[in-house]
């Protein structure tokens, strides 16, 4: 896939959001907003699918996004969004230099299962200490304020969206620029070939401990978010079934790219709500056979159909393209 | 330093696995601008002596000098750093990434911007260096294919280039040209020792094809049961009853 700029129709989607509020209901754009704000989080797995390896913990960064959100507003009543976004990511990337220090030591299935047990960790945490975290019950959350401002509750809604779609927008850029960086391309190439990486100086833990840091950072930033959209905060956010859900949409989307998690997010969180809608008792199975018919049909995820589809209409272009 | 340091000195280097005896004792030493050939039969120590120099094996005993630095017992990634690179006899290429970019990362490595993560690999100085050593191998046509596209001469080269790429004092490369077609050999030879004349490298070779070492190496290593039998001129070096009995089995 092209890594040295933005495809067109990313720029042409990007519009359509901003236009979005003006077109749809408004329960359409609180789904938006969570899909938005959770393919920050697909994401940040993507980053290590995309060099060969996968996480089932990603929901460890997600909860300490969410919960900086809930402990702020429980402990100190601070709901500032400002404050708030950054806190949570940094917090979270503290934690990945932190257990990326071994994380970067395995691959394959352990790498997987590390990640897993982590988060799981945290998970117990959030579960038992009750007097802290509020068990089961979680911590609910008010609106956030943004520079000390509450918007009017009409308009909050499309606020909150704006605020979101301009952060994802951000990360977007943020995350191209990473991908074609040497950084980005040795990640890539860390899937194929560790042997010349070490042999052309550079160091594979590395490149892993840092991609970890800022895969912490995405899932922090997710979990900040999302708590604010849903506004209420539960230990399930750092369950392993909300990271399975996370590699989940990134397969789903595609994760040779960055705009596929997106697509995966927003695909994602409209199966559910009509699948649960409809199909109460199986919405599960819905997913499950969606998924099945991804990996069967088009393994590389949603977005690689719009990948066939703009090169059926436009020439390649040749020579040396430069970024 | 001066002239007279050799770029690569072995002393004692020595090296078991379990029973077999990889290397034993080789005291070795190249200086700047020699181009040496290591022959032997299967098993006798051949690559297993690249893989001590490199630090991808650790030796038992012994020592390893690069321009009078001691290395031994460095991984890969530092002796890499220190200035010597290796290409290997089945290809260690990037399959996922284009031609050009597989060059673009070793320059990327070399330059110590490898970590760099916000500013592109795609750089003009970068993309114009790339090529040039693309040329230089002949492989710029491939530029912007696949890696998988390259035939398996063209696999060995880009293999050889991107270590090149790094711009190493002294370059390793463990048979240069086993999988490429007969026709091939002379032709992929004849770019290697093209573009080492041009540069400062100075390069070891392993190889099986008795008739390259001959052609191309100004000096022949013969190695066997992890020893080093013979040191010399190819011509009289291959020569040797002795030799010819150690390397082909027969004399």
């Amino acid at each position: 896939m092209e890594l040295r700029r933005l495809p067109r129709a990313a720029l042409v989607a990007y519009a359509l959001l901003l236009a979005t509020p003006l077109l749809v209901p408004s329960w359409v754009l609180f789904i938006l907003t969570l899909a938005l704000a959770k393919f920050l989080a697909a994401l940040a797995v993507a980053l290590f699918l995309w060099a060969g390896l996968v996480s089932f913990g990603h929901a460890l960064f997600y909860g300490i996004g969410a919960y900086t959100v809930g402990f702020s507003a429980k402990w100190f009543g601070v709901r500032e969004a400002l404050l708030l976004v950054p806190l949570g990511a940094l917090l979270a990337a503290g934690v990945a230099a932190l257990i990326g220090l071994f994380m970067a030591r395995y691959r394959g299935v352990f790498f997987a299962m590390l990640n897993l047990a982590v988060s799981m960790i945290l998970y117990a945490a959030l579960l038992k200490l009750y007097w802290v975290t509020g068990g089961t019950d979680g911590i609910g959350v008010r609106s956030p304020t943004f520079l000390g401002v509450l918007p009017p509750r009409e308009i909050f809604r499309t606020a909150y969206y704006y605020v979101t779609l301009v952060i994802t927008g951000g990360v977007i850029w943020a995350v191209y620029r990473f991908l074609a960086s040497p950084l980005g391309y040795f990640l890539k190439a860390l899937g194929d070939n560790e042997i010349r990486i070490e042999y052309s100086g550079e160091s594979v833990r590395r490149i892993l401990y840092l991609t970890y840091i800022l895969s912490g950072a995405l899932g922090g930033l997710a979990g900040v978010l999302v708590a604010f959209t849903v506004g209420h905060i539960v230990p399930e956010y750092a369950f392993w079934i909300q990271s399975g859900e996370f590699v989940f949409v990134a397969l789903l989307g595609g994760f040779g790219s960055v705009p596929g998690p997106l697509v995966g997010s927003i695909a994602f969180e409209f199966i559910r709500t009509y699948a649960s809608k409809y199909a109460p008792e199986a919405w599960q199975m819905t997913l499950g056979l969606i998924m099945l018919g991804i990996i069967l049909f088009r393994p590389g995820g949603l977005w690689t159909i719009y990948e066939t589809l703009a090169s059926r209409f436009t020439r390649s272009e040749g020579g040396v393209a430069r970024g | 330093m001066d002239e007279g340091t050799p770029v690569l000195q072995t002393v004692e280097l020595t090296r078991y696995f379990g029973m077999v005896r990889a290397a034993a004792a080789i005291n070795v030493e190249v200086r700047r601008g020699e181009l040496v050939g290591i022959v032997g039969a299967n098993g006798s120590g051949k690559t297993t002596f690249l893989n001590l120099i490199t630090g991808y094996v650790k030796p038992d005993r012994g020592r390893i000098l690069f321009m009078a630095q001691d290395c031994t017992g460095l991984p890969p990634r530092l002796v890499t750093k220190l200035g010597i690179a290796r290409s290997f006899q089945i290809p260690q290429l990037y399959a996922g990434l284009s031609v050009l970019e597989n060059v673009l990362l070793s320059l990327a490595a070399e330059a110590g911007h490898s970590t760099s993560f916000w500013q592109p690999l795609y750089r003009e100085r970068w993309i114009e260096e790339g090529m040039q050593t693309l040329e230089r191998f002949g492989l710029q046509a491939y530029a912007q294919r696949p890696v998988g596209e390259l035939p398996e001469g063209g696999r060995k080269l880009l293999d050889i280039a991107l270590s090149f790429a790094l711009k190493p004092r002294l370059l390793l490369m463990d048979e240069p040209t086993s999988g490429v077609a007969i026709d091939d050999k002379f032709q992929v030879m004849d770019t290697l020792v093209k573009v080492l004349q041009q540069s400062d490298i100075t390069a070891i070779f392993v190889e099986h094809d008795m008739e390259v070492v001959q052609r191309y190496g100004q000096r022949v290593l013969v190695f066997d049961n992890g020893q080093v039998i013979a040191d010399g001129q190819p011509e009289r070096v291959l020569a040797h009853p002795e030799v010819r009995k150690a390397v082909l089995g027969r004399e």
